[in-house]
């Protein structure tokens, strides 16, 4: 064994401040952490146009194709933004470089690249702000930390916009609240008014508004999936079971994000809702109705543009004003609740139909079912603009006993729960997952209190960063969630990881295969489906073998 | 971007191999993209793979995407093979349904959430 220096040096080089305002061009971009350009067909398709979308360009190409007068495009918006959201502005002004935000950010831990920081990602914009939009700025230039608009600066913007997942951690930690993904955001857009756009996000954008869903399936296949949902149930319980597609008339909308009916493990969560809606309808004649137009809760838009966010949720009003629901019940999807929670009032206007306009007067289930009563929607967190939550809804069936529960038919399985960033911090539902985990089985354990709730540590492929070029950057940035829940395999055995997420589902078992967890990924509604006993079928609590991955529940 | 030479024609591929225009897609197209070796293993079309790929190819027609996984295994398990499994799939095509054998189909890379 070596010895031990008696002196500890760590040989530190602090570059000059002025490096920083060199941009990155194109030739410094790394494999697995550009993404690709997207494609007319995609972003110049009669469903979804954006502004020079007919250009094929690359990114690793010197010349980006820009139109002719994109600077001024570009600077226009900026101003534009600034004026109509005063938000941006002030984040644009106040930041005092503190540093606070730098070692919150997932992918600046995981890559440690200095522009990762969230300090330093936004003032890639604020320098050009500085140059363009304050006197101070124009006459110091970079001895006032500013710099010109020049095609160098938007390659770096195009790379170091791309590597943020919106998870809004940093700005739980900024004295000030500046939120980097709100400039993040507006900065993506006004890249998107010179023809700059991601392919992966735009690919889903397209097939939203061509389909209703991000996946392109059309409704026979979205019925077919859910059909074949049913006849694995009834290999599962024994029993015939049902539900309505495009019902009108039915109490609730239900919808979900479309991987929920494709991939795999969101597939279990499907047999979860399909169980729950089924004992629902049993006991207390509450329909629920799912909708081929609006298949797809989930907005990639919300991470491109306001237009594009527009655009994808206003399917989702439109349809239940057509089916003449009386309010939507939203499933296991992340930035989905950032969307419908926060975005979706101001931008489409809400049904307007008579048992909407009745039922919403005093949002208590007892309207609907006398069962039900003292069930009321206006207390829930997520029921602000006639939505709710599934996973709100059965902590409210659970807390007022109407639903009944096995608990040990979970006791294989040891969880834990990540809060997906937009849920936990976008919405501010931290402990009603927690309630029903609790409630459904026996062994449920937290992970370090700094990395759950409002603290979560991001997936690392939300934002639009589930794209496969960008496998590199995702395995990375998942390392601090994937360290605590090393950390609760370690101390509690755990062996699957919960989370009310579809973009958490596909990117946690690429990430626990590549860091070597054994842990195997769902979701909570999965959990509730194996303990939900179907009394109004006449299920007793020892009579299910199987759960819903087909494992026996009990040893023989 | 790369391109695949079939018949005297270019075909458009993207980055990742996978057919730009899926209605240019026939067997000999299909022949070719699983001969190319620069996204992965050279694959040797048997009469199983031809069944999967046909099936992914019918099922993308008439609802606009792959079909999902669980179905596939299905269909595997019915009319390729008795023992199929999620292995037995992986073992004809290397890296994955969604990455080989819906290349091969001719069919655009899967997105959303999955």
């Amino acid at each position: 064994m070596s010895e031990v220096p008696e002196k500890l040096e760590i040989k530190q080089r602090f570059p000059l401040w002025k490096k920083w305002l060199k941009p990155i061009t194109e030739k410094d971009y790394k494999p697995g952490f550009y993404s690709y350009f997207a494609l007319p067909k995609q972003v110049n398709s009669d469903f979804f146009k954006m502004p020079f979308g007919d250009v094929v360009r690359e990114p690793l190409e010197k010349d980006w194709k820009l139109p002719e007068n994109w600077k001024e495009i570009v600077l226009k918006e900026m101003k534009d933004t600034m004026r109509k959201n005063r938000g941006f502005k002030l984040f644009m002004d106040i930041c005092v470089r503190c540093g606070a935000c730098a070692d919150k950010c997932h992918y600046y831990l995981g890559t440690g690249d200095p522009k990762n920081m969230p300090v330093l990602r936004a003032e890639t914009v604020r320098t050009v702000y500085r140059y363009h939009f304050t006197p101070f700025g124009k006459i110091f230039g970079e001895w006032a930390g500013a710099r010109p608009l020049t095609e160098d600066v938007i390659k770096e913007w195009y790379y170091y916009l791309y590597q943020c997942s919106l998870c809004r951690r940093c700005s739980l930690f900024c004295p000030y609240g500046i939120d980097t993904a709100e400039v993040v955001w507006w900065m993506r857009r006004v890249l998107s008014r010179i023809g700059i756009n991601q392919r992966f996000m735009c690919i889903s954008i397209e097939a939203s508004s061509r389909t209703g869903n991000h996946l392109g399936l059309y409704a026979g296949g979205m019925a077919g999936s859910i059909e074949q949902a049913l006849e694995e149930l009834k290999d599962i319980t024994g029993f015939e079971l049902h539900t309505y597609i495009n019902k009108k008339g039915a109490d609730a909308l239900f919808v979900a994000p479309s991987a929920d009916y494709f991939a795999t493990p969101h597939w279990y969560v499907l047999l979860g809702y399909l169980l729950l809606f089924n004992e629902l309808e049993e006991k207390y004649g509450i329909t629920i109705t799912w909708s081929t137009y609006a298949s797809e809760g989930g907005n990639f838009g919300t991470f491109h543009s306001y237009e594009a966010a527009q655009l994808l949720n206003s399917k989702i009003y439109k349809e239940a004003e057509r089916l003449g629901v009386k309010f939507i019940i939203g499933g296991e999807c992340g930035h989905m609740w950032r969307d419908k929670h926060q975005f979706i009032n101001t931008m489409n206007n809400p049904p307007k139909h008579e048992e909407w306009r009745r039922f919403w007067e005093d949002p208590d289930l007892g309207q609907i079912s006398a069962g039900l009563k003292g069930i009321n929607l206006g207390e829930f967190i997520s029921g602000e603009h006639g939505w709710i939550h599934i996973l709100e809804l059965v902590a409210a069936l659970i807390e007022h006993k109407k639903i009944e529960i096995d608990k040990s038919r979970n006791d294989h399985w040891r969880a834990t729960y990540h809060d997906p960033c937009n849920v936990a911090r976008g919405m501010g539902m931290f402990e009603e997952p927690r309630y029903v985990l609790r409630n459904v089985m026996n062994h449920f354990y937290e992970m370090p209190e700094h990395t759950i709730k409002e603290k979560t540590y991001c997936c690392a492929a939300g934002g639009g960063m589930l794209a496969d070029e960008l496998m590199e950057l995702r395995m990375r940035g998942v390392m601090p969630r994937m360290m605590a829940l090393r950390y609760v395999v370690k101390k509690f055995g755990v062996n699957i990881m919960l989370t009310p997420c579809a973009i958490d589902k596909a990117q946690f078992p690429h990430a626990v295969e590549y860091w070597k967890i054994p842990v195997e990924i769902g979701g909570p509604m999965e959990m509730v489906g194996n303990a939900l006993v179907l009394t109004a079928f006449g299920e007793k609590p020892e009579d299910r073998k199987y759960d819903l991955r087909g494992t026996p529940i009990r040893e023989e | 971007m790369p391109e695949l030479e079939v018949k005297g024609k270019k075909l458009k591929l993207d980055e990742d191999g996978f057919l730009q225009d899926w209605e240019e897609w026939d067997e000999e197209v299909a022949e070719a993209l699983a001969k190319d070796t620069r996204f992965g293993p050279a694959i040797e079309l048997t009469e199983e793979h031809w069944k999967i790929i046909k099936y992914i190819r019918e099922y993308f027609l008439k609802y606009g995407v792959a079909p999902p996984i669980r179905m596939l295994v299905k269909f595997c398990k019915k009319e390729v093979n008795p023992n199929c499994d999620l292995q037995y799939i992986y073992k004809l095509f290397p890296q994955g349904p969604a990455k080989d054998a819906c290349r091969i189909a001719g069919l655009p890379k899967p997105t959303g959430c999955v």
